[in-house]
Order: C-alpha cells, then sequence, then structure tokens
C-alpha cells in the first residue's frame, strides 16, 4: 500500500479546538430548492480565531458562511435543517431578532462595498441605526474603529470625503471598519481580498490577524496560501460537505485525509 | 556586509516568526560552543570531570534541532518564503544539523579523552592540540557570529581557516604514528587521541559547510565542491555587480 493509500479514507474527520466555542453547527443540510447544497455540517468553530474554509469552486463555503448571519433568509427557496448556535444561542429559534443578529456578526464581501456617503457616515451609520446620535460618542467611536480597522491615519484629515475616493484595500478596510463600529462577536469575510493588489492583500492580512484578539473570524477564502498564512483553524469543503477541519499547521503539514492532501497540493482535478 | 532586509515585512509575524528562527539558531550555536570548549579541556588539559558536561547538552542540542526543523517546515507550509527569506529558512535547516553534528563530534572528543592517558601526551603534542582547538573553536564563533551578521566576509575566513585545520591535523597525526611507533603499549590510549583529533578535524568541516551556507544564504551562491581561490573569485565578481 503506498503511503498515500495510508491517509485515512473516511470523511468528516475533524480537531475539536481547545478553545472556548464561538459557533456550533450541528447536522446542518441546506437546500436551495431540491437541491441539496451543504451535506451533514458538524463543526466546532472557536472564540476568537480566524477560521478559514478552503475548497474548490461551488464546495458550499460561502453558502455556510451566510447561514451563521441568517443572510441565506434572503433566497426564497433556500431552507436549513439541522442546528446553528452562536455562543450557545440558536440562531434560527423563532424569537431570534435577525437584525440583532446581524450586528453581532457582521460581514465583509468580496467587493467592498462601501455607502456612498464619506468615510464618516460610512461608519457612522450603523451607530445611527441604533439610536447614537451624540456627537462626541460617534467621534469617539468612529476614531476607534477606523483605528482598529488601522484606516486611521489614512483617512484622519479627509473623513468628510466620499468612500469612494478610498482605494480598493482602504474601502475594504474601511468595511471593515464599519463591522467592527457596532461591537460584533463575530466577523465573516467572504474573499475578503480576491479583489485587492497584494500589497492591499498583505495589509488586509495583517488587519485580520490583529482582529482576532477582540473578535471571531470566519473567512472563506480561494487561495489556500492565504488561508495557511493567517488562519488558526482551517475547514476543507467539498461537493457540500466538510472533509477535514484541524489546526491550519496541522492541515497543511500532515492533513488527515488523501482528499485534504490532494487538495492542498494542487493534485485536485 | 550585505542587508537582507529581514525586518521589512508588511506582516509583522512573519518578521517575528523569522527573527525567532534565527535566534533559536544562535542559542543552538552557544550551546555547542560551550560543549566544544569543555571538550577540549577535557582533551587537552585532562579535566575529565567535564566530560559528563559534553554529554548532557547532547541532548539538549538534539532536541533543539528537531524543533527548529519543525519551525522551519511551519513557515515553509504558512509563509511561502521566497528569495532571501527561502535561503534564510534551507540556511537554518542545514546549519542546525551541522551544529548537531558538531555537537556530536565535541561528545566523540570528550568521550575518547576522558579516561586518564598517563602522560601518553608529551608537551609538543598537546601544546599542538591546543593550537588546533583554539583554531577549530575560533571557526564555530567566527560562522556563528557570520550567521548573526549575515556576514559574507567572515564566513569566507571560516571557509579559508579550514585549510589551516587541515595542515594542523595531518602533522598531529604524523607525531602520533610516531608515538605508536617508539612505544607499542602506548598505541590503544594514543588510538583514543586520534579519533579524537578526527573529530576535530570533522568539526572545522563543518564550520565550513555553514560558512558555505551563509554564502549561499546571502548571496544566492552555491559554493559547495569548489575550489576555495574560484569562490573567492566568483565572490568578488557577485559583489561588484552588486
Amino acid at each position: 500500500m503506498t503511503q498515500q493509500n495510508k491517509l485515512q479514507t473516511e470523511r468528516g474527520v475533524q480537531t475539536r479546538p481547545p478553545h472556548p466555542t464561538a459557533v456550533t453547527v450541528t447536522d446542518l443540510d441546506l437546500f436551495y430548492g431540491e437541491t441539496r447544497a451543504l451535506q451533514e455540517i458538524n463543526m466546532v468553530i472557536p472564540e476568537k480565531q480566524v477560521t478559514a474554509f478552503i475548497g474548490p469552486s461551488g464546495c458550499g463555503k460561502s453558502t455556510l458562511l451566510r447561514c451563521f448571519n441568517r443572510l441565506n433568509d434572503l433566497i426564497d427557496i433556500c431552507r436549513i435543517e439541522g442546528e446553528i448556535l452562536l455562543n450557545g444561542r440558536d440562531i434560527y429559534a423563532d424569537n431570534v431578532d435577525v437584525a440583532e443578529l446581524r450586528r453581532e456578526v457582521g460581514i465583509v464581501f468580496q467587493k467592498p462595498n462601501p455607502f456612498p456617503k464619506s468615510i464618516y457616515e460610512n461608519v457612522a451609520y450603523g451607530l445611527r441605526i441604533q439610536g447614537v446620535n451624540k456627537r462626541r460618542e460617534l467621534d469617539e467611536t468612529v476614531e476607534w474603529a477606523l483605528k482598529g480597522a488601522a484606516l486611521w491615519d489614512e483617512v484622519k484629515n479627509r473623513l468628510n470625503d466620499s468612500a469612494f475616493g478610498l482605494s480598493g484595500g482602504q474601502q475594504q478596510r474601511l468595511v471593515i471598519a464599519r463591522a467592527i463600529a457596532v461591537q460584533p462577536k463575530c466577523i465573516l469575510l467572504d474573499e475578503p481580498c480576491s479583489a485587492l493588489d497584494p500589497i492591499s492583500t498583505l495589509k488586509v492580512e495583517e488587519l485580520i490577524a490583529e482582529l482576532k484578539s477582540r473578535y471571531t473570524i470566519i473567512m472563506v477564502t480561494h487561495n489556500m496560501q492565504q488561508a495557511a498564512r493567517v488562519s488558526d483553524y482551517t475547514a476543507f469543503m467539498y461537493m457540500g460537505e466538510l472533509i477535514e477541519f484541524g489546526g491550519t499547521d496541522q492541515v497543511f503539514t500532515k492533513p488527515r485525509l488523501k482528499k485534504t492532501e490532494d487538495y492542498i497540493t494542487g493534485r485536485y482535478g | 556586509m550585505t542587508d537582507l532586509h529581514l525586518g521589512e515585512h508588511i506582516s509583522r509575524r512573519f518578521n517575528e516568526e523569522l527573527e525567532d528562527v534565527r535566534s533559536r539558531v544562535l542559542h543552538m550555536g552557544g550551546i555547542v560552543e560551550e560543549q566544544l570548549a569543555n571538550a577540549l579541556k577535557v582533551l587537552v588539559n585532562d579535566e575529565a570531570e567535564l566530560a559528563r558536561d559534553v554529554m548532557d547538552a547532547d541532548a539538549i542540542v538534539n532536541s533543539l534541532e528537531v524543533e527548529i526543523d519543525e519551525e522551519c517546515t511551519r513557515i515553509v507550509a504558512r509563509r511561502q518564503p521566497a528569495a532571501t527569506d527561502l535561503r534564510l529558512i534551507m540556511t537554518v535547516s542545514k546549519t542546525i544539523n551541522e551544529l548537531e553534528r558538531i555537537g556530536d563530534e565535541a561528545k566523540r572528543v570528550a568521550k575518547m579523552s576522558r579516561k586518564d592517558m598517563g602522560g601518553v601526551l608529551e608537551d609538543e603534542v598537546r601544546t599542538e592540540l591546543t593550537h588546533m582547538g583554539d583554531m577549530v573553536r575560533a571557526m564555530l564563533r567566527q560562522v556563528l557570529d557570520a550567521f548573526a551578521r549575515t556576514d559574507v566576509d567572515t564566513a569566507v575566513q571560516v571557509v579559508k581557516a579550514d585549510r589551516k585545520v587541515d595542515k594542523k591535523y595531518k602533522k598531529i597525526t604524523k607525531h602520533l604514528i610516531d608515538l605508536m611507533i617508539e612505544d607499542s603499549e602506548a598505541i590503544p590510549a594514543v588510538m583514543k587521541i586520534m579519533w579524537a583529533v578526527r573529530s576535530l578535524e570533522r568539526l572545522g568541516d563543518r564550520c565550513q559547510n555553514i560558512a558555505e551556507n551563509i554564502i549561499y544564504m546571502v548571496l544566492g551562491m552555491d559554493v559547495r565542491h569548489i575550489k576555495l581561490d574560484d569562490v573567492l573569485a566568483e565572490i568578488e565578481a557577485q559583489l561588484e555587480t552588486e
């Protein structure tokens, strides 16, 4: 038997992280109409760590990510079975305030999407709709959030300028500032650097590494090397299933399953 | 000295990882230096009680080699280092292997020499051994210094110094053979000294290997298996084009 064949072939091998849990996914299935897009997902995502979802296009990683703030609710034909707990609370329970959930679980998309407002108002918007109106409180929080997103020094003298005047990398950091201004518990990142140049990518990655000290980060990426650089835990998905979940060091040096090994070494396809 | 620009990544963590790995190599080098110093005291000064210290340090050195190698593997997997960073990691991986072997040679020197030689060593041979020991210690110190400062000039000095060590080795070996011819009862004791001296000579070779690795790390030139004069000419040509 070759060395490769000696790797386990059972699916769903998972290492339970030795950290407090942020998100627990139990027996999750997701359907688009009759099509099952996610199949029996069981996963424990640790708190204040960076967890990356990797896998080929169409494997369901973005679909799974969007479950965590119920963004999939906006798709009529989408339904789920199973359970997702955020800090022990079922986010699909009947009494859940979805708007509040989406404050607690912020999301950043691939294409930076600042509002057509000033830099200041982009960050202040979430606070205003929560009822924060006092100028001083807004100023302090905006500054705090922009510093937290490593953007303050670049924009402090032009806060009233349009957000569209920023570069792609700066816009993405502005979107992150907007997310953290409302004190989330968790930040979802759906390929946050795919549209950015290499230097901006590294800056955003550096920011992600700093943000994890305060927030749980869950990130989808097509870029395996990015997952290796940035994440603490990596989940490999394939055709709607979770194949392997483990520490990033372990997944990228000694993956347990042949499928994972094939994917990360580029033997996939 | 050529600046490797090791402190300029956007990723602070990557900087820290590289710096940590470099520090650990120097820490390992420090332990091996002490091993060698003690082994030479056993050989030349008959301070047999130091042999235990040399043996005990071996376990620490072995463990460091494994740890640092694992860290290098992690860095390659996570960071995909390129250019100077890649050469640094490759050099670290090779250097710790050489340092571990140097530690083994020091252990061998201590082991061979710890039993009382009963005056087998004449003053002249003892002096030659002291001199050879000093040369090899200097090589190790210089090569670690060259690694710390990414200094090609010092690395080249170490490569040159190995020639002198080899000459010294031949001279001492001849002396020892003469001793054995004169006094056949001294053969077992003298053979132990021969093995110890052989270890010193190999130790010098390992320092030269590390020096060659450093030249590769800094200049990207692989100077292994090239004659020294050709090495110097190539280095000079490379530095002129920079």
